[in-house]
C-alpha cells in the first residue's frame, strides 16, 4: 500500500486539506460532540444512566433483536449466496434484484408494511391471534423488520468471494470423497469466512441503530418494547439530555468498535486475496 | 489396482444444445488414453462423466465391472487433476494432499505417513507446509497429482494438466509424468488440445471433434493412417491439397496424386500430405513446382512452394538433403504417403502449417 507513487499535483495540498476538512468537520465532530454533552454534567452521570432499569433493558433488548438478525440473516445469506452463484433457475435475476430491496425501501415504508400484515386488522392478523401469538407491539414484529432490512449485508458480501473462487475447489473436494456437507465445512465455508464476518459486521452495526421501523412496530412501550434507539428518542423529548446522550455515546461506541474490526478484516482479506 | 474403462454411447445436452454425441470408447487397464480434440470438441465434459461432475443425458460408464453410471462423485474413487490446479488455498500442501484421506476418515498416522510417501513421490517433501499461493506453477500441479494419487484411486483423469503452465515446464512436467505413470500404472484419461502432448505421452489416443470420436487408435495408427479428414489435418502438420478423383488419384490440373481408389470417379476429394513427405531431395520426382521461400528452423528447412495451380506447399527439409535449393529454383517433388479424403463439406482448405514436428 505504502509503495503507490503520489505524482506531484499542483493544487494537491488544498485538495488533502478539503479533504480532512470534510471528513473531520462531517463526521468527526458530532461525535466529539456527544461524547463531550455526555460528560459534561461530570462521570457520575456514566453509572446513573447506565444502571437505570429502563436503560439496561433497553440495551439488552437491543442486544437480542440485534443477536437474533445477525443470525437468521447470516445463516440464510450464505445459502441464499450460494443458490445465486452456483445454480442457474428460472427467476433467478429477479431474486438477485429482490436482495437489494430494503437497501431501496425507507425503513419507515418497512415498519408500515408490517402493520399491513401483523397489525390490527392486517392481513395476517387473524391467524395469530387466534393462536394468542402477539406479533405487532411486541419483539417478534420488531426482529422481523430488523432481519428484513439486514437481508443484504451478508449476501452481497459473499455472492462477489463465491463468483471469484468459482467450482474447481468444490469439484475437488468431491472427487476426492467429500460429501456436500464436508465440501461445504471444509473448502467452502473457509473460503468465504472474511467475506461472511464482514457481512455480519456490517448487519451488527445497522440492526444496532436501526430505528425507523421498529419505531413504527415497537407501538413505544416503554420498559417492554423500548430499544436503545427507542429509548434515545424519548428521552430526548423529555429533556432527559444527559441520559440520552449517554446511550447514544454508548451505542456509537459499539459502531466505532465494528468500524475498526471492519477495517482490520477487510486489510486482512486484502492481504489474503494479494497472495494468490 | 489397475481397471479399464468402458465409455458407451455416452450423450451430453446442455439445454438444446449437444455437447458430446454418442462417444464410444474403452480406456485400456494401466494405460494412458487421451482424449484429443480442439476446444469446444466436448473432450472435457466427456471426462467430467466419468468423473461424475457432470450427468450423462445417455449412455454409460463402467469401470472394471462396475457400473458406474449410477454413482455419485463420492463413490466413484478417481482422482482428478484440474487445469488450474484447484488445490485448496487455505490449507498447505500436507492438508491438500491429506484431504482426500481426511474425509474418508482415514487414520491420522495412516493419513500422515501417506502424505508423506506422496510429497517425496512429486519431490515436494520441503514444501509440506507451504500454501499453494507460495509455489510456482509446475508445483501446484505436482501437489495437484499428489492430492489425487493420495486416496489410491483406480482411474486417474486428467484435464488439460499442463495447459496453464509454460512451454519449459510443461516439457519437463510431461516427461515427469511418464515416468510417473510407468511406475504407478494406473489407468489414467488425458485431455488435452495438444497434439505433440498426446502423441507423447498416450498409449492410446481418441480424437474427436465437435462432440464425436473421429478416430481411436495408437499414436502411430492416427497419425500414420488417419481415417477422417479431421484426423489428418489435426493431428500433425498437413498440406491440403483439393482436387476432383480421376482413375483413381486425386487430379489437380497436371498433378496426379494416387492413393484415392476408394473414392468415387469424379468427386471432389481433398489429399493430405505431410511437410516432411515432400520429397526434394532426389530432383527428378512427379511434381513441378518453384520454390518460393526457404527458411531454417535449426536442423530442417521450411520449404514453401508453389505448384502450377497456384497452390502452396510447404515441405520440411533436413539441411544435408537441401542440396542447394535456393529460392526462385524450378525444382520437381515426390509426395510421400498422401491420404485421400472426399473433400469435407465446408470447403474450408486450410493449410496450416504449425510444428516442423
Amino acid at each position: 500500500m505504502s509503495a503507490v507513487a503520489t505524482p506531484k499535483v499542483r493544487g494537491r495540498g488544498w485538495l488533502l486539506a478539503a479533504c480532512l476538512v470534510w471528513v473531520g468537520v462531517l463526521l468527526l465532530v458530532p461525535l466529539v460532540g456527544i461524547v463531550i454533552t455526555a460528560l459534561q454534567p461530570g462521570i457520575h452521570v456514566v453509572t446513573q444512566t447506565l444502571s437505570a432499569p429502563d436503560v439496561i433493558h433497553a440495551v439488552e433488548l437491543t442486544a437480542v433483536i440485534t443477536a437474533v438478525s445477525v443470525v437468521v440473516t447470516a445463516l440464510f445469506g450464505v445459502v441464499v449466496a450460494w443458490v445465486l452463484v452456483r445454480q442457474r433457475f428460472w427467476g433467478r435475476s429477479l431474486m438477485n434484484a429482490a436482495v437489494d430491496l430494503p437497501f431501496a425501501l425507507s425503513p419507515v415504508a418497512v415498519g408500515l408494511a408490517a402493520l399491513v400484515l401483523f397489525g390490527p386488522g392486517g392481513w395476517l392478523a387473524p391467524f395469530f391471534e387466534a393462536r394468542g401469538i402477539q406479533i405487532i407491539f411486541a419483539l417478534p414484529s420488531m426482529v422481523l423488520v430488523t432481519v428484513f432490512i439486514c437481508v443484504p449485508f451478508t449476501i452481497r458480501e459473499v455472492v462477489p468471494v463465491l463468483e471469484e473462487i468459482g467450482l474447481d475447489e468444490e469439484d475437488a473436494s468431491r472427487t476426492l470423497g467429500a460429501s456436500v456437507w464436508q465440501t461445504f465445512f471444509r473448502v467452502t465455508l473457509p473460503n468465504i469466512r472474511w467475506a461472511l464476518t464482514y457481512g455480519v459486521a456490517l448487519t451488527t452495526a445497522r440492526a444496532v441503530g436501526e430505528i425507523g421501523a421498529v419505531l413504527i412496530v415497537s407501538g413505544l412501550l416503554q420498559g417492554k418494547t423500548e430499544t436503545a434507539t427507542l429509548f434515545i428518542f424519548r428521552a430526548y423529548e423529555e429533556r432527559q439530555i444527559p441520559a440520552a446522550y449517554m446511550v447514544a455515546l454508548l451505542l456509537a461506541a459499539v459502531s466505532v468498535t465494528l468500524l475498526v474490526v471492519i477495517e482490520f478484516l477487510r486489510h486482512r482479506q486484502e492481504r489474503e486475496r494479494s497472495r494468490t | 489396482m489397475s481397471t479399464r474403462i468402458v465409455v458407451e454411447g455416452l450423450t451430453k445436452r446442455f439445454g438444446s444444445f449437444e455437447a458430446v454425441t454418442d462417444v464410444t470408447f474403452t480406456a485400456p487397464a494401466g494405460a494412458i488414453t487421451a482424449l484429443l480434440g480442439p476446444s469446444g470438441s466436448g473432450k472435457s465434459t466427456v471426462l467430467r462423466m466419468i468423473a461424475g461432475l457432470e450427468e450423462p443425458t445417455a449412455g454409460r460408464i463402467v469401470m472394471g465391472d462396475e457400473e458406474l453410471t449410477v454413482k455419485s462423485v463420492q463413490e466413484r474413487r478417481v482422482g482428478f487433476v484440474f487445469q488450474h490446479y484447484a488445490l485448496f488455498r487455505h490449507m498447505t500442501v500436507a492438508d491438500n494432499v491429506g484431504f482426500g484421506l481426511r474425509v474418508r476418515k482415514e487414520d491420522k498416522a495412516v493419513r500422515e505417513a501417506r502424505v508423506r510417501e506422496l510429497l517425496e513421490l512429486v519431490h515436494l517433501e520441503p514444501f509440506a507446509d507451504r500454501y499453494p499461493a507460495q509455489l510456482s506453477g509446475g508445483q501446484r500441479q505436482r501437489v495437484a497429482l499428489a492430492r489425487a494419487l493420495a486416496p489410491a484411486p483406480k482411474v486417474l483423469l486428467l484435464d488439460e494438466p499442463f495447459g496453464a503452465l509454460d512451454a519449459k515446464v510443461r516439457q519437463d512436467l510431461r516427461r515427469w509424468l511418464d515416468e510417473l505413470h510407468r511406475e504407478l500404472g494406473v489407468t489414467s484419461v488425458l485431455v488435452t488440445h495438444d497434439q505433440e502432448e498426446a502423441l507423447e505421452l498416450a498409449n492410446q489416443i481418441v480424437v474427436m471433434h465437435e462432440g464425436r470420436v473421429e478416430q481411436v487408435g495408437s499414436p502411430g495408427e492416427i497419425y500414420d493412417q488417419p481415417v477422417t479428414p479431421f484426423v489428418a489435418g489435426f493431428v500433425g502438420a498437413a498440406n491440403v491439397l483439393n482436387g476432383e478423383v480421376i482413375g483413381g488419384h486425386v487430379h489437380l490440373g497436371s498433378i496426379r496424386i494416387p492413393g484415392a481408389a476408394h473414392l468415387d470417379e469424379g468427386a471432389a476429394a481433398a489429399a493430405f500430405v505431410r511437410p516432411h513427405d515432400v520429397r526434394v531431395a532426389s530432383g527428378d520426382g512427379d511434381v513441378s513446382a518453384v520454390v518460393e521461400r526457404v527458411a531454417s528452423l535449426g536442423w530442417l528447412s521450411r520449404v514453401s512452394l508453389r505448384l502450377p495451380g497456384g497452390e502452396t506447399l510447404v515441405a520440411h527439409v533436413p539441411n544435408d538433403e537441401l542440396h542447394g535449393v535456393g529460392e526462385g529454383d524450378a525444382i520437381r517433388v515426390d509426395l510421400r504417403n498422401p491420404k485421400a479424403f472426399l473433400a469435407p463439406h465446408e470447403t474450408s482448405a486450410r493449410e496450416e502449417i504449425t510444428s516442423p514436428a
